[in-house]
Order: C-alpha cells, then sequence, then structure tokens
C-alpha cells in the first residue's frame, strides 16, 4: 500500500494512463503544428524568398533624369521587349515648356535613340524629362477588369500579368490610365513592367534602376527602414501621376512638374 | 456594307497629332469590338419590340411578334462571335465561364448572355411555338416529322389547358425578359462607361444612352425585316403595324437623341481637362463619323422623315418608301454611333496631348471582309430559322389561293 507521502514523491503513472493521455496530446501537438504555415517557417530558415515581407515601390527624381533613355533601352533587352517602335514597358518624354503657348512633349523611340531639335524658334522657359512605366497602383484598374484575374497584385506590392491565364481581350489595355500596357505581338498577351520581378525576387535591383547614370530612378521598400526609399520620402516633395482617379500609384515623382499627366 | 468601306478610307486620311503614349499608336479594340455592341444593340431592341406586343398588348405590333423574337435569336446567336475572334487566345475563353474575375465587367458577359439567350429567348420562342411545333411534328412527313417531335421535348399536350399555360408562362418570361434586355445592352454600356481612365467613354449615360439607341436599332431592323420579308413573300403589309413601329422609332429617337444631346452639353458645360483634346478629335477625326453620319444623316434626317411620314397625309406607298429610308438611315447612324464610341474612344491618348488614327484592314481576321460576314451571318440564320418555325401569322400567297379553291369546291 503506497502512502501519500509515496505518491508525492514519486508519482507513478501507469502504463494504460501514459499511453491514453499520449493519444490524446499527439493529435492536438499535430494539429498546433498545423496550423502555422510550416511551408512558410522552413522557407525561411533554408532562406527561400517570402514576398509577404517586401512592399516594392519606385522613386524617380526628374531632376536627375538626363534623357538619356539607357533605361527604356535596357528593358528591351533584359525583358525581350519587341524593338518595334510602339511596345513599351519603360520609356522618357521630354517636356519643353515655351513662355507662351503650349507645351512640346515628345518621346520618339521612347528616347532611345535620342530627341530631335526643336526646330521652332521658342523662349525656351523650362524643359525637363520624366520617365514613365507601370505605376503597380495598389488599386490598380487594370487588375480590377481583368475577366479572368491574369492580372493580379502580388504580396509584395507589384502588378503581374500571368501570360498563361490572359486571354488577350486587351479590356486592362484600355482601363490603364497610364498607357503602360501592351499586347505582345508574340506571344498575343498583355505586357508590361513587372519591376523586373525576375531580378528582385534574386535579391537585384530592376534593370532600369541598375543602368540610370544618374541615379534618377530609385527602387526599394516602402516602410522599411534600410531602403533607399526612405530617405527618398525624407528629402524630396513627392507625387503620382493621375492621383484624381485614385489609383494609388507605386511610382513616385520627386520635381513632377504640373504639366505632366 | 458600303458605309464601312467608307470608314476606313475617311478615317486614315489624317496622321498623328500631338504626343501620344509610345504604346497607343495602334488602336486596340478594332471593327470587331464597333460590331459586337451594334449586333446586341439589334437584339434588346428587337425583343424589347416583341415583347410591347405581349406584355403591354399593342396588337397593331402583333404581325412582327414572332419574327422579332426570331431575328432577336439570330443576332444573339452571332454577336458574341466578334468577341471571340478579337482575343488574342480565343482558346482561354472559356476560361471566363470558369474562373470569372468578379470585379470584372466584362467576367459577367458569359453570364448575361447566358441568362438571356438560354432563359429569356430561347424559353419564351419555345413556349410561343410549342402548339404549333407539336401540330407540325403531326402533320409532316419524313426526318422533318423526328425533327419537329425532337423541338416539342416530349411536351405534346396541346388541350386547351396546356396552351393556356403556355400563354401564361410566356407572358412571365417576357415580363423577366424586358429587364433582362435592359440588363444585357445596359450591361455592354457599363463595360464602357465604367472606364474612369478614358475620359470619352467614362460618364453614368453611357449604359443608358446605349439602351435606348439599342431600341432604336432593334426598331428600325423589324421595320426593315418586316418590310423586305413581306415584300419576298409578295403578302401585303399591315400599314397599321408600320405607323406604330413608325411611331415607336420615333419616340425612341426622340428619347435617345436628347439623352445624347444632355451628355454633350453636359461634357462642354463641365469643360474638363480632356475637353480640349476631344474637341479637337470631334472637329477632326469624328467630324464626318459624329457629325454628318451620327448626327444629321442618322439621327435629324430620319426622324424629321418619320415625323412628315406618319403624321402628314401622304398615300401609303410614299408613306412606306420614308419609312424604309428612315430605318436605313437609322442603322448607319447607330452604326456610327457604335463607332464613335468604341473607335472614338481610342482616337485620342490618355496624355490628353495628341491623336492617333485607326486603319482599317481588308484581310485578316479583324478586317472588313469579317466585319461584313459577321453582320450578314444573322440575316442568313434568320432566313433558316423563318424556315423551321414560320413566324407569319397569316397566310401566304400560294397558301391563300390553296385555301380559295379548297373553299369554291366546298361550295
Amino acid at each position: 500500500m503506497k502512502t501519500i507521502t509515496d505518491k508525492l514523491i514519486r508519482p507513478e503513472i501507469e502504463r494504460r494512463a501514459f499511453l491514453k493521455n499520449c493519444s490524446k496530446t499527439l493529435p492536438s501537438l499535430l494539429l498546433l503544428v498545423a496550423s502555422f504555415d510550416v511551408q512558410q517557417l522552413m522557407a525561411k530558415e533554408n532562406g527561400v524568398y517570402d514576398p509577404t515581407e517586401h512592399n516594392y515601390a519606385m522613386g524617380i527624381n526628374i531632376k536627375k533624369c538626363i534623357g538619356c533613355a539607357r533605361c527604356a533601352d535596357a528593358c528591351k533587352s533584359e525583358n525581350k521587349v519587341p524593338r518595334k517602335p510602339h511596345f513599351f514597358r519603360t520609356w522618357v518624354e521630354r517636356y519643353v515648356i515655351p513662355e507662351e503657348g503650349e507645351p512640346i512633349v515628345d518621346s520618339p523611340n521612347g528616347g532611345i535613340d535620342g530627341y530631335p531639335e526643336i526646330s521652332q524658334k521658342l523662349h525656351i522657359q523650362r524643359t525637363f524629362f520624366v520617365p514613365k512605366l507601370c505605376n503597380h497602383c495598389v488599386k490598380a484598374p487594370c487588375v480590377q477588369v481583368c475577366p479572368v484575374g491574369a492580372t493580379f497584385n502580388t504580396k509584395d506590392g507589384v502588378v503581374l500579368v500571368d501570360p498563361k491565364w490572359c486571354v488577350g481581350c486587351r479590356y486592362c489595355i484600355q482601363a490603364c490610365p497610364y498607357g503602360a500596357r501592351y499586347l505582345h505581338p508574340e506571344t498575343n498577351v498583355a505586357d508590361k513592367c513587372t519591376f523586373c520581378y525576375h531580378r528582385i525576387t534574386d535579391g537585384k535591383l530592376p534593370v532600369c534602376v541598375e543602368v540610370c547614370p544618374t541615379q534618377a530612378r530609385i527602387f526599394g521598400e516602402k516602410g522599411q527602414k534600410s531602403s533607399p526609399l526612405r530617405r527618398f520620402f525624407r528629402f524630396n516633395e513627392i507625387h503620382t501621376l493621375k492621383p484624381g482617379l485614385n489609383t494609388k500609384p507605386k511610382v513616385y515623382y520627386a520635381g513632377l512638374d504640373g504639366e505632366v499627366i | 456594307m458600303l458605309y464601312s468601306i467608307i470608314f476606313p478610307l475617311l478615317n486614315s486620311m489624317p496622321g498623328l497629332s500631338g504626343y501620344v503614349f509610345p504604346n497607343e499608336y495602334e488602336l486596340h479594340w478594332s471593327i470587331l469590338i464597333v460590331i459586337y455592341p451594334y449586333l446586341t444593340g439589334l437584339v434588346a431592341g428587337a425583343f424589347i419590340l416583341a415583347s410591347l406586343e405581349r406584355v403591354f398588348k399593342v396588337s397593331a405590333l402583333k404581325p412582327i411578334y414572332r419574327l422579332s423574337l426570331l431575328t432577336a435569336l439570330s443576332f444573339m446567336i452571332i454577336a458574341p462571335l466578334p468577341l471571340l475572334a478579337h482575343l488574342g487566345h480565343p482558346e482561354r475563353s472559356f476560361e471566363m465561364f470558369l474562373t470569372p474575375h468578379t470585379a470584372s465587367a466584362m467576367a459577367m458577359f458569359g453570364f448575361v448572355y447566358a441568362w438571356y439567350l438560354m432563359v429569356v429567348l430561347l424559353l419564351e420562342i419555345w413556349f410561343d411555338y410549342r402548339k404549333d411545333i407539336v401540330i407540325w411534328s403531326n402533320e409532316k412527313k419524313g426526318i422533318v416529322k423526328y425533327f419537329y417531335k425532337l423541338l416539342t421535348l416530349g411536351a405534346t399536350d396541346i388541350s386547351e389547358k396546356a396552351v393556356a399555360f403556355d400563354h401564361k408562362i410566356g407572358r412571365v418570361i417576357t415580363i423577366i425578359g424586358i429587364p433582362s434586355a435592359f440588363l444585357l445592352h445596359g450591361y455592354v454600356g457599363f463595360i464602357f462607361g465604367s472606364i474612369k481612365a478614358n475620359p470619352w467613354w467614362s460618364s453614368v449615360l453611357i449604359p443608358i444612352v446605349f439602351l435606348f439607341s439599342a431600341i432604336v436599332s432593334g426598331i428600325a431592323l423589324m421595320l426593315l425585316v418586316y418590310m423586305i420579308t413581306s415584300m419576298v413573300r409578295w403578302t401585303t403589309m399591315s400599314m397599321k403595324c408600320l405607323n406604330k413601329l413608325a411611331e415607336f422609332l420615333l419616340y425612341a429617337m426622340l428619347i435617345d437623341f436628347s439623352l445624347e444631346t444632355l451628355d454633350f452639353i453636359h461634357r462642354l458645360y463641365e469643360s474638363e481637362e480632356s475637353i480640349s483634346i476631344l474637341s479637337e478629335m470631334i472637329s477632326s477625326r469624328l467630324f464626318i463619323s459624329l457629325i454628318i453620319t451620327q448626327i444629321i444623316i442618322g439621327s435629324l434626317m430620319p426622324m424629321l422623315g418619320l415625323v412628315f411620314a406618319r403624321f402628314g397625309k401622304l398615300p401609303d406607298e410614299l408613306r412606306r418608301m420614308i419609312y424604309f429610308i428612315s430605318a436605313i438611315l437609322v442603322q448607319v447612324g447607330i452604326f456610327s454611333t457604335r463607332w464613335n464610341v468604341v473607335i472614338g474612344g481610342q482616337l485620342f491618348s490618355k496624355s490628353l496631348r495628341g491623336l492617333t488614327t485607326y486603319k482599317l484592314d481588308i484581310f485578316g481576321i479583324e478586317g472588313l471582309l469579317v466585319s461584313i460576314a459577321l453582320l450578314i451571318a444573322p440575316i442568313g440564320i434568320l432566313w433558316v430559322l423563318t424556315k423551321i418555325l414560320p413566324p407569319w401569322n397569316e397566310m401566304g400567297k400560294v397558301q391563300k389561293e390553296v385555301a380559295k379553291m379548297s373553299a369554291t369546291e366546298s361550295v
């Protein structure tokens, strides 16, 4: 006969009770583990890319842009954009604003071959270059209208097109207020800037940012302290294109002129 | 058809002007997307006209009730083809049904279309014809007999009670059908009207304008179809029916024209940032297709003609001729309306600083020949349908003679 003190010092569990308890605990533990996203936990350990940790955006400093259009050229090479003149993922516009009269805007071949001299005799008030690309809008109209959901906002804040899903209806091209999309003549699906998604998910910069000789383009993450965008936002007055349309663009311009649409 | 040939000539004349975004040089929605709302408009219009007889008991329209339903069906069958032909990947089009993106106005097309075709048009036609189909399945011989037997779907009861039930159901379907027809074409308007990026399209009035122009085009089409079929069949037209059609056409045109004028004045008065480029577009690129063909030839002239012919004291022959010409002009006008919306909406750049141009190919899937084929195809289908399901209430010439002969024989 065991005394109470015996029980306190060496509590014995009977084998049957032990097994019984195990049969209750094990499934509970498994359920607990399953409630975590194991794949994600493993991914972090293995250094695999986790899109939820990022929120990409781009800054463009118009005062730094010299209109060389190396960005547009490099983009065409990197992303196999047709070399024909009317297909661009990014292009550079030239604005010439005379003292009187309407501004002259052009972007011949996206600026890749340079800009012609202004033939008219004008008293030029100011002139500048504006690189344009997909704005990767948070409330993207192209995403809204896509009938099959082939265009979508990724978790890391990029707007992408799934070329295997796109039906080529071109509704997204109509819905984009920035003219940033085109129908790829070979694949017959909508195409546009991806922020060089294949590069950024590999820890590299988009090619347009990398080749820019004046660092007019800045790429980084919104809301991260170590991002170069933080400094860009801190020291510049920031504008976006067509803010009245409530698309919430994620390409931010410093020194944007009111003439730019 | 000649009209479609003139268009490219007119529009290819001026080149690019101002600054156009590089990706916008070529238009993304071609003439096929002009044809699509044109065809669905005819469907909705013809159906609404048919329902006037059924629901509102406009007895003067009885001779064209069945004809209108068959016309609506013929055009409905072809309506999705231009959309399909236009897709970059038509083989993936079924994805719109399987994985529709519910936020997209376009994704709903399949469902609106299926609802209208299956639930409204086919059902209404079947219930309306059921008694006749049963009779034909008994009268006809050979393979035709079995074809009609198949069409009865096994419902061969033509007792008074059963036929009364058909009528009752037919009426219910028509009552559901009217809002459905409104939905069909209002929805097509919404596809354009909801694009905030495009100031030419982005207007709450667009679906309503589409709807009324659909009614206009549908009535004008039925006027033409009724006159042509009567002429081909050597039967006399009911002047009462023609007058009623002309009246409804005129009223619908008055509403449509007022709405469009309101839209126009509203834009001018509000004078938003896009107004200067839109004005430039109207006075250069769209001058002929908007001012001349849509407003003058397609709206004002037929309206005057209809007023003159309907309410003036004219002999029936002349009256019929003016109705006929007016109805053709209305078709030209409505086609221009679709053209001006779809093509016009892409002729100016979203930079609001430049205009581009549209060149229509002759050959190719988005070319002129395919477009003409798509516009003619419904007429072919209608011809076949009238053979299978003759919509004529009165007897044809031959039948009349036979009837007369048998009557004299019996005497």
